[in-house]
């Protein structure tokens, strides 16, 4: 609370992306968790509240006639224009949103003082909701050729790994110990999935130190493990994820790629997809077009392919479906690796995992490859989401990718997953969002050192328990589908309107088809026997609910569908006789946005932080005196 | 004209036929008058004799060959006739673009044959005349000729107008086609103005097509009226009777909207040529908006593009992006979506009358008073309803369907007066039904369908150019109505969609880039497989079906919703 030093300012305005509407005129406060505003202009209260850890930037513009405008862009791609009247209150509000969007303190996170009224052991339940031993199980590990060893238990052979490691049996400690030492921060090759129809594995690691000439016995000795781990195969790919001239520029500092001519039977192959830096621009300039105000569809579709942000996405999901051919097709292992193995190697062997094994398609499958993939091996949220006031060159949205490359599977293929788009929204929100101890931080050391595991809840049992409204309803089940097979030609990619112009709901389909949808499976639901579902359900739902004290809104119904719809700008230029066919309608799906956003964000909202909001707002009120006299 | 001497070949055995998505197959090739068949050889990968393929010699939009030596060839072991020993050492390859888009290759025995069974197709399908087309030939059994014809008469639509007012009135001035050529011989005109009047009117528009009612909005009773062009030419021509014509529609007071589809430059000059606008003076009621609309060759190059990048499986995603752009298709898509729903806000929000012209009137003008009478009234939304309309906003309003139907996307011809705008109305249809997708009856499969047939058919209800045409080639009496066949229950279960549940509202879409989509289920069709879409259309439809309280009682949510939202409405609007 030290940085707010303006709780409220009265007289904003929120002004619309759509030129032709009024802007609404409203309080704004300033919580400890949020910005919340309120529309005074409209009939119906409306709210719009904003997580100060998706704040990304916020910028003071130049001074207007209608008063000092503070433009806030979102990490979840929401961006809010205000208007204030005082250059006064606007600065502060400005200085104190700079500090509370970005923590110098890891202390100071969301995660950190969120308190949903649940239990301590509950809590302790919800971490371990996800399993990673069992996944391996699932695959069939242990088993004659892999084994999970405890040789990180103090992290002496890689500091950004787990404790638990899965390597070939056949690698013994002075391997694995050697092994990382020939390797960039010790990330040594580990297991990543295993292909049980024919023992192909997929595996991971960062690049080697070979500069231009140096060899390691124990790492090619590691590999050769690897390989001989799948039997079927004579040979074993070796997958450079960066493009060529990078990896090369690499050696330079030590570091590079495998000589084919050192390891026995490996085929190397480079796949370019760009680095962070390349795709933070990238997502820059897609921001760009997305918000351009009435752009023709030329500036839209030039601005796409000029932003490259389509190009990256597929770079990625052909190095996955690479990935998952040369497994199931070639029978071969592959081993993956970028610069440190945490960003594209992520990215591409949670995909492959994805193409190939439908449990990972289901709710509990999609927890356990983030956790598997992301979580463990040391993705570094922190960093990458900017969670702290840090270096912003080392922000980039690599799990953005991810996520969305999920959702281009899902258009091709509509009924292979067990959620919808809006799990992904919901994930990709709370990486963001740090109200959950899960993203914070850079690796799991990390999150020991932060106490994570004791002071934090976990999201995935938050999000289990609203399974209802992140079901497909068009999911066919565990069995109807296998390996996927998706097409990679440029069409098939489409851009995601529903991320990147999330909160522009006026470009989305006016009418929704995953509510009617799931309203008619929750009516099915009701009639079939529920002794399927109560397998499902999870051990701690047997204690009281996490939050029974939050109200969780009612799962989407086909009444919700917004029927309501307005004409928009129909033109450039509208003629003078015209009046805009601005509508007290526009204002209310303004308002179902907002309502939606704050259920978003306030859903778990910690009933303490909850009275500090209305605290807030009700000494102001009783206050009584206005802000500008 | 005998088709017998266009075919030099009427069958070639052991012809390899491969393409669209599916499994080559080999079989017997057939050339009739009008369908290219070929059945699959008894013993073969097929079962006996099975058809594989029965194409419409209509639908071939470009046939190219290639010929090659094969001096290694080796007849077949069994069966060596010496029909086989004699086409050793060569063969060919045929590749039939067609209308609809899809690709088929036919491998073919015999340099000789090769040539033959194309340059018999190429004869074939570039016959012109209507008389000639199959649907004079196709009799099927279950159908009966006449029906399907008359569903939609002008009649019934001046019927419902005149329940609600008697400003109107069904004039027969176009009976025998002297008023208007291209006219249909019922119009609906103002009940103030004359026969006389109409005539004098119509020699003041290009091609007779004076103002007639296109769409009665009953919410408010404004009207969307269609014409082409007034005649004003270079010496700014005035005509008393138009004036008065189009004076009528307003009541005292009152103002309308001309919405031209060409720019005010293009406008301004096609005086030069005679044509022109409705000046200021003359018009002074009416206020001119231009909203320029691409169509003519232009349009037509636009689809070739399209289809050329989309059929290019080699392109990178920057070059696909910029080849997307570049042919500009979607940019006439949201143009031609942004001017109907102008012309829609005009007469539902601003309660102004309407008329919508560019040149002919023929084109871009169908295309606005089409769709905007699909985003207003919910009527036309419904599977006969949008029969309904095409009826009387395309086909009986002279969209000269045999000429911008005549070749497609692929065609090596000279181009004439070909241009795809029934295909970008379907475009806009299918836009409209991703962004609603309750609010149509039908589905994309009709919408297929239709593009399908106005570029080749079995039916007649797309032949010819105009009623006239029909009139003389006496269409209706000689050929089945494409209505009539997918009115049957059996048929019709295919088209409609699932989702449905009747919306009063109007539909307003978004026209921003990012809520319209390349249809990638048509330019697509054939390159892609659509199985798991498919398999998603058949959930739904399982979802759906199954829940029938669901579906109800969420239907009846929508509707109170909808109750509330019309109050909304009524509410703004004061």
């Amino acid at each position: 609370m030290e940085h707010i030093t303006t709780p409220k300012v009265e007289n904003v305005k929120l002004l619309d992306r759509y030129t032709n509407r009024k802007a609404a005129n409203g309080t704004l406060y300033l919580t400890a968790t949020h910005l919340i505003y309120v529309d005074a202009s409209a009939e119906v209260r409306k709210e719009t509240w904003i997580l100060h850890h998706h704040i990304a930037t916020v910028e003071k513009l130049p001074l207007t006639t209608a008063g000092c405008p503070l433009l806030i862009h979102c990490k979840n791609f929401h961006v809010a224009h205000f208007v204030i009247g005082q250059e006064r209150d606007c600065h502060e509000v400005y200085t104190s949103l700079l500090k509370l969007s970005q923590p110098v303190k890891p202390e100071d996170l969301y995660a950190f003082s969120y308190n949903p009224k649940m239990s301590k052991d509950n809590r302790e339940i919800g971490w371990k909701l996800i399993d990673l031993k069992v996944d391996y199980q699932r695959m069939g590990i242990p088993n004659d050729y892999w084994e999970i060893t405890d040789a990180n238990k103090d992290y002496e052979v890689c500091n950004t790994y787990p404790p638990e490691i899965v390597v070939p049996r056949a690698a013994n400690k002075a391997t694995v110990i050697g092994s990382s030492r020939f390797r960039s921060r010790g990330r040594i090759p580990v297991l990543s999935y295993l292909y049980k129809e024919n023992n192909a594995a997929i595996c991971r690691c960062s690049q080697p130190l070979s500069g231009f000439s140096a060899r390691c016995l124990e790492d090619e000795q590691m590999l050769q493990a690897i390989r001989e781990a799948n039997p079927g195969s004579p040979f074993m790919y070796v997958v450079d994820t960066r493009p060529k001239l990078n990896a090369i520029a690499n050696r330079a500092a030590g570091k590079g790629y495998e000589n084919e001519d050192n390891y026995d039977n490996i085929r190397f192959k480079f796949i370019g997809i760009e680095n962070i830096h390349v795709m933070r621009n990238s997502l820059q300039k897609l921001r760009e077009v997305c918000e351009t105000k009435s752009p023709s569809m030329s500036d839209f579709l030039t601005g796409l392919e000029n932003s490259g942000w389509l190009r990256h996405i597929k770079a990625v999901m052909d190095a996955g479906v690479f990935l998952a051919k040369a497994v199931k097709d070639e029978k071969a292992s592959v081993l993956v690796h970028c610069s440190d193995g945490w960003d594209r190697t992520a990215q591409v062997c949670s995909l492959a995992s994805l193409l190939l094994d439908p449990f990972y398609r289901t709710f509990k499958g999609f927890m356990v490859l983030i956790e598997k993939e992301w979580i463990a091996m040391g993705h570094k949220f922190s960093h990458r989401c900017g969670h702290l006031d840090g270096d912003p060159k080392e922000v980039s949205p690599v799990f953005t990718q991810f996520i969305e490359c999920v959702w281009q599977l899902m258009q091709q293929f509509p009924c292979t997953f067990e959620f919808n788009e809006r799990f992904l929204l919901e994930i990709h929100d709370h990486v963001y969002s740090c109200q959950f101890g899960n993203f914070l931080g850079t690796c799991h050391k990390e999150r020991e050192d932060l106490k994570i595991f004791e002071k934090t809840h976990s999201l995935w049992p938050f999000l289990l328990q609203k399974k209802q409204e992140f079901r497909n309803p068009l999911y066919r089940g565990f069995t109807a589908y296998k390996e996927l097979q998706p097409n990679t030609l440029p069409f098939s990619f489409q851009f995601w309107c529903g991320m990147y112009n999330r909160f522009d709901k006026g470009m989305h389909p006016k009418q929704c088809v995953l509510d009617h949808l799931l309203s008619c499976m929750s009516q099915k639901m009701k009639l079939e026997d529920n002794a399927s579902e109560l397998e499902n359900k999870l051990p701690f739902l047997d204690g009281p609910l996490p939050t029974e004290a939050c109200s969780f809104p009612k799962m989407g119904s086909a009444s919700k569908t917004p029927m309501l719809n307005t004409p928009q700008d129909y033109e450039g230029e509208p003629p003078p006789v015209l009046t805009n066919g601005t509508a007290v309608g526009d204002v209310e799906v303004m308002s179902d946005v907002d309502q939606k956003n704050k259920e978003n964000l306030s859903k778990h909202q910690d009933p303490h932080d909850l009275k500090d909001a209305f605290g807030v707002l009700d000494s102001e009120a009783k206050d009584g005196k206005p802000q500008h006299p | 004209m005998e088709f017998a001497e266009l075919i030099k070949t009427a069958t070639v055995e052991s012809v390899l036929l491969s393409g669209a998505g599916l499994p080559p197959v080999r079989g017997t090739l057939c050339i009739t008058s009008h369908h290219l068949l070929l059945s699959s050889r008894p013993g073969g990968d097929g079962a006996p004799g099975t058809v594989e393929l029965w194409l419409l010699i209509r639908n071939v939009d470009a046939v190219e060959k290639r010929v090659q030596n094969l001096g290694w060839y080796q007849p077949p072991r069994t069966n060596s006739s010496q029909r086989d020993t004699r086409l050793a050492g060569s063969s060919g390859t045929i590749t039939l673009r067609c209308k609809d888009l899809k690709v088929l290759q036919l491998e073919i025995p015999g340099m000789e044959e090769c040539l033959n069974v194309a340059s018999s197709i190429e004869a074939l399908s570039s016959v012109d005349s209507v008389m000639m087309m199959y649907p004079f030939f196709y009799r099927p059994q279950d159908l009966r000729l006449e029906a399907g014809w008359h569903l939609f008469p002008l009649e019934q639509y001046y019927q419902q107008i005149a329940t609600q007012t008697s400003q109107w009135r069904l004039s027969g001035v176009n009976r025998d086609f002297a008023a208007c050529p291209t006219y249909p011989p019922a119009v609906i005109v103002p009940a103030a103005v004359d026969d006389e009047a109409l005539r004098k009117a119509a020699r003041f528009r290009q091609g007779g097509r004076f103002p007639v009612l296109s769409y009665y909005h009953q919410k408010n009773g404004t009207v969307m009226l269609r014409s082409s062009q007034p005649l004003t030419g270079p010496n700014r021509k005035r005509c008393r009777e138009d004036e008065l014509l189009l004076g009528t529609v307003l009541d005292e007071g009152e103002r309308g909207f001309i919405i031209d589809t060409r720019s005010a430059q293009a406008a301004k000059q096609a005086r030069m040529t005679g044509g022109g606008t409705e000046p200021k003076s003359s018009y002074p009621r009416w206020k001119r908006l231009h909203r320029p609309l691409e169509r003519g060759r232009p349009l037509q190059e636009s689809f070739i593009k399209l289809v050329d990048a989309c059929n290019d499986t080699s392109l990178t995603m920057d070059r696909w992006l910029s080849r997307l752009e570049s042919c500009r298709w979607l940019s006439h898509v949201k143009a031609a979506l942004s001017t109907a729903c102008l012309a829609a806000q005009c007469l539902d929000r601003e309660e102004a009358c309407v008329l919508v012209h560019g040149a002919e009137g023929t084109d871009t003008t169908l295309l606005v008073t089409a769709l905007a009478q699909l985003i207003l009234d919910p009527g036309c939304r419904t599977l006969a309803g949008f029969q309904g309309l095409l009826e009387r906003e395309w086909i009986e309003a002279g969209h000269p369907f045999h000429l911008r139907c005549a070749r497609s996307a692929y065609s090596h011809a000279r181009l004439k007066q070909e241009a795809p705008l029934f295909l970008l109305f379907l475009d806009c249809v299918w836009q409209l039904g991703r962004q609603f997708p309750f609010s149509l009856e039908f589905g994309e499969r009709l919408l297929l369908t239709l593009f399908d047939n106005a570029y080749a058919s079995s039916y007649g209800t797309f032949l010819g150019n105009n009623e006239k045409e029909r009139c003389l080639c006496k269409v209706k009496e000689s050929t089945h109505s494409l209505w009539a066949w997918l009115n049957q229950p059996e048929e019709k279960r295919k088209y409609l969609n699932p989702l449905y549940s009747r919306n009063a509202l109007v539909i307003w879409p978004s026209v921003e880039p990012q809520s319209i989509q390349l249809w990638q289920g048509l330019f697509f069709r054939w390159i892609r497989s659509s199985k798991y879409l498919d398999e998603a259309w058949a959930e739904i439809q399982r979802l759906v079906e199954n829940d029938d309280t669901s579906v109800e009682e969420s239907a009846g949510n929508r509707r109170s919703q909808s109750l509330s939202d019309t109050a909304a409405q009524t509410e703004n609007e004061r």
